[in-house]
């Protein structure tokens, strides 16, 4: 309880960068908030039931597609409740049709997934609309994406706050722990994996609506980049996907080290982040603050 | 003791030597600073390495070895670079320029490649007052954009352009009895090769051709036997393929090994790329693409020599041309009018430059004086279309056969 409050304080905090920082420092608080709500919604689902979901950047890419379809038809309110939607039905059903899928499968299909997505657009386009390529043209100024994605933030603090609160969230960590077991104790697994999954698609879907109007141009191949899905599996194992605040904890450094990294090092971005990955999963199977709560332990036992 | 100070002293005299040095040194060569986020990184890390970062680093060294960028005044300024990695993200790239323009403040920053990310970062140079001299973007709104952002200025045509130009070129083929009236086309399933294909069917059907073939197929294909095959029994003289590197190169491969021989055989990007002849295996003679040079010009002789040096690889005869063309224009413009972003807009706008395609000046922000089909002839890449333009090369047909 205490915890949410502190995020939510924290959010208001962000929300008003835009009256003290230029442009930059306001693209800098996108990408970060972004980024962090990416990680979070990714942890939601596949921090308890360890399903590593590479299908982050189908649901994101959904999200900014929508918008390009459907900005000239809709006031923008209802442009981003339609990428919801298309969103939560998207995650239905291939949540329906592909969480019996044990661990190693589930990976595979996801990273399919975006791709999946991205051809299926793409013949439309040409089949049907004969043209590749959107364009968005919105007075949305940085700063209103910004809010929109603090805005998004505070529900995401809210959701994981009731999640683990709920009967939900102790049904997940027993999923987590031990499929088996949660069956024999009388958890609906697959019900419980679904609502967790929509949820989390849900949140990843609107991210890419609301930022996509910085971009103008949408096309298949930039908005299913499939960058964002990596970026976001190694923030939020770095962090610590089975914490609450792992996420936040994996995102906002790392991205800022990639930030960093384009500037210092703009020649050797994939080789550092290869190597990244592989310090991550070697060094820090559990994340940041597993790690951290490791050596207090230790501390403590030593004493 | 003694020693010590005399230590301290010879320090404090050197730092004062330093210290004294340094602000004359910065004050003698005043610098310009020009910024750019490429695509290092990511799917479009291909194109940006081929048509856009040499060109840049190429630019930048010849105008540094001649001791920097002219002003009005006569004197010279060294430019100094800032570049970023947009690793293929629109987001990425969009944040670049927010960083360009308001964290180092650089004086002018030079665009991305590619159409989307050049759309991608119209919006934020027109809010920060910076010209963009969009080189690698082709798009069919381009006349819409420059009216959007007056200080933007589109380099390099529309799919539309391409399209129709290849139509007349067959169409006046066909008039002089050289091929049928059979076209086969295959074209990528992506923005470019869409544009192209929309623009060239009402256009070839027009010029009273018939589309015997017309296939489209997904990027990223690797086999192209089903679709060389299919092309080759339609008993069309004319082989298009409006599509992107990878398939370019596959597609000649194949039509290589099926000993597929039509008169004329186009292929898209990557058909004006340096290794194409080595695709061939040196056996390019007669393919026609996309873009084109007007090799006679001793101004392209020099620049692909130039490029040469510096790089250590010949640029591609399409966009690589036209890319440094535009940084010759905005050389000139600053050398006329100075560092102000209006001033330097507005020149672009009205002015004529002196550049390696030739005289430049812009109609409505656009370069409209394009090579928009070429033909590998005698190891060049030449212009072939439009055909009466300046130093157009008359198109060879039918094309050698391979082998």
């Amino acid at each position: 309880m205490i915890g949410s409050l502190i995020a939510l304080a924290a959010l208001a905090l962000v929300a008003c960068g835009p009256y003290i920082l230029d442009a930059y420092g306001i693209g800098l608080l996108i990408g970060a908030v972004s980024y962090t709500i990416l990680a979070s919604a990714w942890a939601m689902f596949s921090g308890p039931t360890r399903y590593i979901s590479l299908a982050t950047v189908a649901f994101y890419g959904t999200g900014a597609y929508t918008v390009a379809v459907l900005s000239d038809a809709l006031p923008w309110p209802l442009v981003l409740a339609s990428a919801a939607v298309i969103g939560g039905v998207l995650a239905l059903v291939v949540g329906l049709s592909t969480l019996r899928l044990a661990g190693i499968y589930f990976v595979i299909f996801s990273f399919g997934l975006a791709e999946l997505i991205r051809q299926l657009i793409t013949w439309f386009e040409v089949s049907v609309s004969g043209t590749l390529g959107r364009y968005i043209f919105l007075d949305l100024e940085p700063r209103h994406v910004l809010w929109q994605l603090l805005s998004l933030a505070a529900v995401v603090v809210l959701i994981t706050g009731w999640i683990h609160r709920s009967r939900i969230g102790l049904a997940l960590k027993v999923i987590g722990d031990d499929e088996t077991v949660a069956a024999h104790a009388g958890i609906n697994l697959a019900r419980t994996k679904l609502i967790l999954f929509v949820l989390s698609s849900v949140l990843i879907t609107l991210v890419g609506a609301i930022q996509s109007p910085r971009w103008v141009y949408v096309e298949p191949g930039i908005v299913f980049n499939p960058q964002v899905s990596f970026l976001t599996v190694i923030m939020a194992l770095l962090g610590g996907a089975t914490h609450r605040w792992g996420p936040v904890l994996g995102a906002v450094p790392l991205f800022l080290l990639f930030e960093w990294l384009s500037a210092r090092f703009p020649d050797h971005f994939s080789i550092i982040l290869g190597l990244l990955f592989i310090g991550v999963v070697f060094l820090l199977p559990d994340g940041v603050l597993a790690a951290m709560q490791k050596l207090r332990k230790k501390k403590e036992a030593a004493a | 003791m003694k020693n010590v100070t005399r230590r301290a002293l010879s320090c404090y005299v050197s730092a004062m030597a330093i210290g004294l040095a340094l602000p004359s040194a910065a004050f003698a060569a005043e610098t310009v600073t020009i910024g750019y986020a490429v695509s290092k990184s990511g799917p479009n890390a291909g194109g940006a390495g081929i048509s856009t970062i040499p060109n840049y680093e190429l630019w930048v060294h010849q105008v540094n070895e001649k001791g920097g960028l002219l002003l009005p005044d006569g004197s010279r300024a060294m430019i100094e670079v800032v570049e970023y990695d947009d690793r293929s993200s629109a987001e990425d790239a969009v944040r670049a320029i927010e960083r360009l323009a308001t964290q180092d403040k650089v004086d002018f920053i030079l665009p991305p490649w590619g159409t989307g990310f050049n759309l991608a970062i119209a919006p934020l140079m027109d809010r920060f007052g910076y010209p963009q001299l969009a080189a690698t973007a082709v798009t069919d709104m381009a006349p819409a954009l420059a009216k959007r952002w007056d200080r933007s200025f589109w380099f390099l045509g529309g799919g539309h352009d391409y399209g129709d130009a290849l139509a007349s070129l067959l169409g006046d083929l066909k008039e002089k009895g050289q091929i049928n009236d059979k076209v086969a086309a295959v074209s990528v399933a992506d923005g470019f090769g869409i544009d192209l294909i929309d623009a060239a069917r009402p256009a070839l059907e027009e010029a009273g051709f018939d589309l015997v073939v017309d296939t489209t197929y997904p990027a990223g294909t690797s086999d192209f036997a089903t679709m060389i095959s299919g092309a080759a029994g339609s008993g069309a003289d004319t082989f298009i393929a409006f599509s992107y590197p990878p398939e370019s190169f596959g597609l000649t491969k194949e039509a290589q090994t099926a000993g597929f021989n039509p008169k004329v055989f186009y292929v898209g990007v990557g058909g004006a790329f340096p290794i194409y002849p080595n695709v061939t295996g040196g056996i390019e003679e007669g393919v026609m693409s996309v873009g084109g040079v007007d090799a006679a010009s001793p101004a392209i002789q020099e620049y692909f020599a130039a490029h040469q040096e510096m790089t250590g690889k010949l640029p591609d005869s399409w966009a690589s041309a036209i890319t440094y063309t535009t940084l010759e224009v905005l050389e000139q413009a600053i050398a006329r009018v100075g560092l102000d972003h209006a001033a330097v807009a507005e020149e672009i706008a009205n002015g004529t430059f002196d550049t390696v395609i030739g005289e430049v000046t812009l109609q409505d922000n656009q370069l409209r004086d394009l090579w928009l089909t070429g033909q590998w002839q005698d190891g060049q890449f030449v212009a072939v279309a439009p055909a009466d333009r300046d130093g157009a090369s008359d198109p060879v047909v039918p094309k050698p056969a391979w082998d």
